[in-house]
């Protein structure tokens, strides 16, 4: 354990935490862009600096071990200050364009840059003018909106492993982009969209076929319905419709997803879902009402049974349907109808 | 899975076997390569140069229904050179002396001409599975898919007990389920023989605890009929009615043209789904059901983690979970017993399954829980078969190579295997209602090595007739040497261009699983 006070509060802490992760343990509040628990630290931003008694110069919290005896500040008017400057450094290359960003509202950067009073940068640089990339057929990517924070790039390399993006040339010409400057759809980019979920700006957006500000929807935690996995995921909802989803940090996934989780939602609002049962009247399937399609069910399953018994019937559950489906699937076939013909596609 | 997901991180050497892992469970795929980026060493034997294969320290390229002769080879070189676990095989395990004999004169040169492999890579990959520290093995339809599915699944414990790979953390045999809620559906009981938490039909005290909890008479001791055999019982007209729930057959299983027969042939076929899939257009009567995001309830996934499932938006039109559907079929039927939401049969499902005994919806509500998980006190189980076996010792087999039910001969000269592309899931009843997965992989294709495509005279993007004893389909030619030159590999997720056209009925012995994975085709430059 280490002694540190941080804004005045003494505590101790586990030997090992960065100053960052020691603040959290107390619920001190230090603002963050290009961090993130499951990536290496990269200190790259310097949005999270705080100011350490007796040391020469500010300190990245997300990169400084907490030592035995720190005394820290998180909010002195010098780490306000430094913060600013970076925001006004960020915001001067940045389009300003947030009255019709869709990542408004859940943009760190515009929350920061409220928190900070920033409006602009102000110093009548250089600005960045690269192509918006709409290749893939998921996401966008504008470079322009990009504050180099770099988690896409680590999220990517770290954690999906894929290697599809990084950082390309230096200096005020460094951008995030697929090796050779190519075009995402023609890179090794398998459109899992992990690096769309960690983008805390606007530069890697969803394409959205319907608008929504973030402010609008409710989350809803689920489990994919995909592979065998589990991922454990939000769904983004507004008005009935499912609209996003974005993974969540815990087990099994850890925070990734693939583009089937990720982008693979679209079927649930499609207009062919069936919406009525349907019995087959001379050869064609018609529209039917509950009460009609469940007693010639019904009645069927009588007739069968008393003509030839209960094995004459057989159900084919599902891999698709929930625990609880499965459950009562087979206590209908086996309890009420009388027969172990109960299976599912596990070997298909 | 023995093992969880999460687990594959502290293995020092995994085998990869069957499995396409960074296209069919993408985020395990991330989760190897991430192990990789940790020091583990990585094996993968496939028939397909899959994206792993590039990351492995060893790859076997196999032919396809070869796994038993590898793996026995393995086991021989193993042996050879002591590297087997003494003290495991003492302790743990019965029955050594079937696998010593059944390995015995099964050298790599032998297997090498088998699988078409070089002996010295059957070598290598024995000494760096059998010296890990923690060894885990990573296997997928590639291992089950055949007529030797059962027996290539159980060399799988041979090798993992023969090396003491297994009942340790990150240590293990893992078998990755391709689909939400198979797991699940296997543990619910959704199977000819066994009740919820695989408890025997067949049993008489079984039987008799559940129609008491049931409240019915009695149940039926007789064990029931698989997928396969309910279709051919329903072409022969001995199965009147079929209650299909959200599967589709008419895309899924083997000899497409045999399923047809038998769903027009029963006299009754109701359909409850989500779409009106290829399966429902036979139909008698349709059933709207609910999706995932419409529903409340529960999934196992493939390290049988019970996971919650929960309501986000509103089912269209009438459409009704199926768990509703089924409730009011049975109260129309007679029983009774009514649920007010899927909370209460998970409840009833605890108190009929050890396994999930400890595990209810409050639990659930923060995060998932392993079974077994015996009471509520319980925190749920990683990995399996820690100190002691569920059946007690570990039972070595001495399991022979045999070949595939159908092998290449003049008229069909190629190898046929099928999979899943990322893209596309399954029959493609939810993959292929969303506009970008289709725009990345639109229609069926075949995988042709560039030198058998050139003997044929085809070319990349050429309409290519694929046709096999049962049936003949047309698809585009995708020349690439991801396959060897006498095999190709055609994704089953298309109804134009099914590859379950062509795929063989051909069953497992035991578990009545088909040989997807292997079947003789002939291919031809489509005019």
């Amino acid at each position: 354990m280490v002694n540190l006070t941080i804004n005045g509060i003494q505590f101790q802490a586990e030997t090992g935490l960065t100053i960052l992760q020691a603040a959290r343990t107390q619920g001190i509040y230090i603002p963050t862009l290009c961090h993130d628990e499951r990536l290496v630290a990269h200190g790259a931003c310097r949005i999270c600096v705080v100011e350490v008694k007796g040391a020469r110069a500010l300190m990245p919290s997300c990169s400084t071990p907490a030592a035995e005896g720190m005394v820290i500040e998180t909010q002195s008017p010098t780490v306000v200050e430094a913060r600013k400057e970076i925001l006004r450094l960020m915001i001067e290359n940045h389009p300003l364009d947030c009255l019709t960003c869709e990542k408004s509202g859940n943009c760190t950067l515009q929350n920061l840059c409220y928190e900070y009073d920033i409006k602009e940068g102000g110093f009548n640089g250089k600005k960045k003018n690269y192509p918006i990339d709409d290749s893939n057929p998921f996401f966008t990517y504008d470079p322009n909106k990009c504050i180099l924070c770099g988690r896409c790039v680590r999220v990517d390399n770290e954690l999906q492993c894929t290697g599809a993006i990084n950082f390309i040339e230096r200096g005020f010409n460094t951008h995030v982009g697929v090796a050779g400057d190519r075009e995402f759809d023609n890179s090794v980019c398998v459109s899992c969209g992990n690096c769309v979920s960690v983008c805390p700006v606007g530069a890697l957006m969803q394409k959205q076929p319907e608008k929504f500000r973030y402010w609008d929807i409710e989350k809803v935690r689920t489990t994919c319905s995909y592979c065998g996995v589990g991922c454990q995921m939000d769904l983004l909802v507004k008005n009935n419709k499912v609209v996003g989803v974005e993974p969540v940090d815990m087990e099994p996934n850890n925070g990734l997803l693939c583009v089937k989780g990720k982008f693979g939602y679209k079927f649930l609002n499609h207009p062919d879902r069936l919406r009525t049962p349907l019995i087959r009247k001379d050869g064609v399937l018609k529209e039917a009402s509950w009460d009609e399609a469940m007693n010639l069910i019904a009645s069927k399953i009588k007739d069968f049974k008393k003509e030839s018994g209960p094995e004459a019937f057989g159900a084919l559950s599902s891999a698709r349907c929930t625990n609880e489906e499965n459950y009562l699937m087979q206590k209908l076939f086996r309890a009420v109808i009388g027969t172990n013909n109960v299976d599912h596609c596990a070997r298909l | 899975m023995t093992n969880g997901i999460n687990e594959l991180l502290g293995s020092d050497v995994i085998l990869v076997i069957g499995s396409n892992t960074t296209e069919n469970h993408p985020v395990i795929g991330s989760k190897i390569r991430q192990a990789l980026k940790l020091g583990t060493k990585l094996i993968v034997a496939d028939p397909r140069k899959i994206e792993l294969s590039n990351d492995a320290d060893t790859y076997l390229q196999i032919r396809p229904g070869t796994n038993i002769a590898l793996v026995n080879a393995m086991m021989h070189v193993i042996l050879k050179e002591g590297l087997e676990n003494k003290e495991f095989i003492k302790e743990r395990t019965e029955n050594f002396e079937k696998l010593e004999d059944a390995v015995k004169d099964f050298t790599p040169e032998k297997a090498a001409e088998i699988c078409e492999v070089d002996p010295e890579d059957i070598r290598k990959a024995a000494r760096l599975y059998a010296k890990a520290e923690r060894g885990s093995i990573v296997y997928c339809m590639g291992i089950t898919q055949h007529t030797s599915g059962t027996n290539n699944v159980m060399s799988m414990a041979n090798l993992a007990m023969l090396c003491g790979q297994i009942g340790r953390e990150s240590t293990g045999v893992n078998p990755l389920r391709g689909q939400n809620n198979v797991q699940g559906a296997c543990d619910m009981g959704a199977l000819p023989g066994t009740y919820t938490g695989y408890q025997p039909v067949i049993k008489p005290e079984v039987a008799e605890k559940f129609a008491k909890a049931w409240g019915v008479e009695e149940l039926s001791l007789k064990a029931g009929r698989t997928v396969s055999d309910m279709l051919n019982a329903a072409a022969h007209g001995d199965i009147k009615m079929l209650y299909i729930m959200g599967e589709n057959p008419m895309i899924s299983d083997p000899d497409l043209t045999h399923v047809k027969h038998a769903l027009e042939h029963t006299e009754f076929l109701v359909v409850q789904d989500i779409f009106l899939t290829e399966t429902a257009e036979l139909a008698d009567v349709v059933l709207p059901a609910a999706a995932f995001a419409e529903k409340d309830g529960t999934f196992s996934n493939t390290e049988r983690r019970v996971q919650r499932v929960r309501k986000a938006i509103d089912a269209p039109g009438l459409a009704k979970a199926d768990w509703v559907i089924l409730m009011e079929l049975m109260n129309k039927l007679g029983y009774s017993k009514t649920y007010n939401n899927p909370s209460e049969i998970f409840e009833e499902i605890a108190s009929l399954t050890p396994s999930y005994a400890g595990i209810d919806y409050a639990r659930l509500e923060e995060k998932g829980i392993q079974w077994p998980c015996p009471n509520k006190e319980h925190p749920g189980t990683s990995y399996l078969h820690k100190g002691v076996f569920a059946r007690g010792k570990g039972m070595f087999m001495g399991i022979d190579y045999k070949y595939p039910a159908e092998m290449p001969d003049e008229e069909y000269p190629m190898t046929l295997t099928t999979g899943r592309v990322l893209y596309q899931y399954h029959t493609r009843t939810m993959t292929g209602k969303v506009e970008g997965l289709n725009k990345k992989v639109p229609e069926s294709y075949v995988e042709i090595n560039p030198d058998t495509a050139s003997k044929l005279g085809i070319g990349n993007g050429d309409k290519v007739k694929v046709s096999s004893r049962r049936g003949t389909i047309t698809v585009k030619a995708k020349v690439s040497d991801i396959v060897e030159e006498s095999v190709v590999f055609i994704p089953f997720h298309f109804a134009e261009g099914a590859a379950n056209m062509l795929t063989n009925a051909a069953l497992d012995p035991g578990c009545k699983i088909p040989e997807y994975k292997v079947c003789a085709v002939n291919l031809e430059k489509a005019v």
